[in-house]
């Protein structure tokens, strides 16, 4: 478990005190994928590095697996990396090593296995991400999406209970962002490894997260469940992240909706709900007509859900938006 | 025949032996140099890259000081140096003169002057490698030799070549104070005697010498760049 209690950094510029993280109180729950979004400069990133102390924070207490990481001494502080992965947007793989040499490097440094225990243990990680014929290779001659795995084999290597996102998969293209997102989920099941993850993408919560926290301006705005921040987002920053992701702009729909007859309704379904033939049976029962104006069916990591905008005309309004409300359904009235 | 005869009649004045042996002093001034310089140089690169601004061991003070000493003696002009050099060489070497009186100047000449350039080889380095080192629970010497020393080491490779080749001009400089060497030659016989033919030959020594010494270093550099 990774616990911010009242943790905050302020950068000195020029003599003054900007602060890049306002106090914060967080937990992250072991075996999760807990997202973090936010635009750039929103203090995420400052937050990541808060967790292995690659940033020293100015003042609270991070305590990971009851570990106090703010209070560890030089030494101590370097044993505790070294049970922490962290992969990255650009990959920072030495270019002047193979991709075996890479990710046999955490294990040298720690020198604690022999040179064959190495071997075993880089082959072992190399088949995982699936680079095992590429072992013998440097960087500049693999892709993006490559690299990435050869980052995450490094980062795995030392057994980390932790795992650190830092924008890992910003610099890649979308099919390749998929299949490392896969490759992440994947280990997080395989390892019951706690994956922090930042992003500025709603796409990449929605595949992956459990938990998503929204920051901006140095502070979490918003946190909670995948599921819920993402279908109903309160906070205006997390609004714009969601419209972002499914490309939709509220306003503009809102005027589109305008010559519409009838009620307008948004129903949110989640789980086993989106399968339920709801809509036909409550039309049915009540006399309502309805017409879908807007909505979307989609998975929000393992969960299925369904968001529809609809007009209602006739019948009997108010016993269809108590059949709804019945029906395992959020409803919310626009109209 | 004539013309044959008329050219080796050119070089009349050139003894091989003299020649052979000039070449094997700058050699060893070349190759002794260069080793103490690296020696000295790269560690002291190092520690100027790490105490620089926004570097893991900033340290304003130390930073300013060694910049400031490294500043002083590439200001200087060689042939200066060389000349203030002397009291302090006899006490570490004994002599002022030879090729061990000439290599405590060449040394303390080439050494900021490698420094400043191994210092920028690291700042070449992303600085995304070395946060991923630290991340790794690397200590700094960890830091140092396993990723920074590798991953700059094409630049490193330059800076020798670079400085290998300016301490083949600074060889010949010390001529001046008695150090012996093609410089020495080519100042004593080919300037001061006016015997070009000796002039020439030097001069195409030297010129050799540094065109090995740019193509060896080239190859290195080509050798370990994996980009």
């Amino acid at each position: 478990m990774i616990e911010f209690q009242s943790v905050y950094k302020n950068y000195r510029v020029a003599g003054q005190d900007i602060p890049a993280l306002q106090p914060t109180n967080l937990r992250i729950e072991p075996g999760q994928i807990f997202g973090l979004i936010g635009h750039s400069g929103a203090g995420k990133s400052t937050l990541l590095r808060l967790i292995n102390r690659l940033e020293p924070c100015s003042g609270g207490r991070i305590l990971v697996d009851g570990i106090e990481v703010t209070a560890l001494d030089a030494a101590g502080l370097l044993g505790f990396r070294r049970q922490v992965g962290m992969i990255f947007q650009h990959f920072n793989l030495l270019a002047s090593k193979t991709v075996a040499d890479n990710v046999a490097l955490p294990l040298k440094l720690a020198g604690e296995l022999s040179g064959k225990q190495i071997q075993q243990r880089v082959s072992e990680l190399l088949e995982r991400v699936g680079l095992s014929e590429h072992a013998q290779r440097y960087p500049a001659q693999l892709s993006g999406g490559q690299k990435q795995r050869v980052g995450i084999a490094r980062a795995l290597a030392t057994k980390p209970k932790i795992l650190l996102c830092d924008e890992a998969t910003s610099a890649l293209d979308p099919q390749t962002t998929v299949q490392v997102l896969q490759l992440l989920a994947e280990i997080n099941r395989e390892l019951n490894l706690t994956i922090v993850l930042i992003t500025h993408e709603m796409d990449v919560i929605r595949r992956v997260c459990d938990r998503v926290a929204v920051m901006d301006g140095g502070a979490i705005v918003e946190h909670g469940p995948v599921t819920e921040v993402f279908l109903h987002p309160q906070h205006p920053t997390t609004k714009g992240f969601v419209q972002d992701a499914e490309q939709i702009d509220e306003s503009e729909q809102r005027d589109d909706f305008a010559h519409v007859p009838g009620r307008i309704l948004r129903l949110t379904f989640q789980g086993q709900a989106t399968y339920a033939p709801l809509l036909g049976r409550v039309a049915r029962e009540t006399g309502v007509d309805y017409s879908i104006l807007a909505g979307r069916i989609d998975h929000i990591k393992d969960t299925p859900y369904g968001q529809l905008t609809l007009a209602l005309t006739g019948g009997d309004f108010a016993a269809a938006l108590a059949r709804f409300d019945a029906g395992d359904v959020h409803v919310e009235v626009l109209r | 025949m004539d013309i044959l005869q008329g050219l080796l009649g050119f070089f009349d004045n050139v003894d091989g032996y003299e020649i052979w042996r000039a070449t094997l002093d700058t050699l060893l001034m070349l190759g002794g140099s260069l080793f103490f310089t690296v020696l000295l140089g790269l560690p002291l690169g190092v520690l100027l890259f790490f105490t620089g601004p926004r570097q893991l061991f900033e340290r304003r003070g130390l930073y300013a000081l060694l910049s400031l000493v490294v500043n002083v003696l590439r200001s200087l002009p060689f042939i200066i140096l060389l000349i203030v050099m002397i009291p302090f060489t006899v006490l570490l070497t004994g002599t002022s003169l030879g090729v061990a009186g000439a290599i405590p100047p060449l040394v303390v000449g080439a050494t900021p002057f490698f420094a400043r350039l191994v210092e920028t080889a690291l700042r070449e380095v992303d600085r995304g490698i070395i946060e991923a080192t630290q991340a790794m629970g690397a200590s700094i010497r960890q830091i140092i030799f396993h990723a920074l020393l590798p991953e700059a080491r094409p630049g490193i490779f330059a800076a020798g070549t670079v400085t290998a080749i300016t301490l083949v001009s600074y060889t010949a400089m010390a001529g001046v104070v008695g150090a012996g060497g093609l410089g020495d030659l080519a100042i004593r016989f080919g300037y001061q005697r006016f015997q070009t033919d000796v002039m020439l030959v030097t001069v195409v020594l030297l010129l050799i010498l540094v065109q090995i010494l740019q193509s060896v270093g080239d190859k290195l550099v080509v050798h370990f760049s994996r980009k």
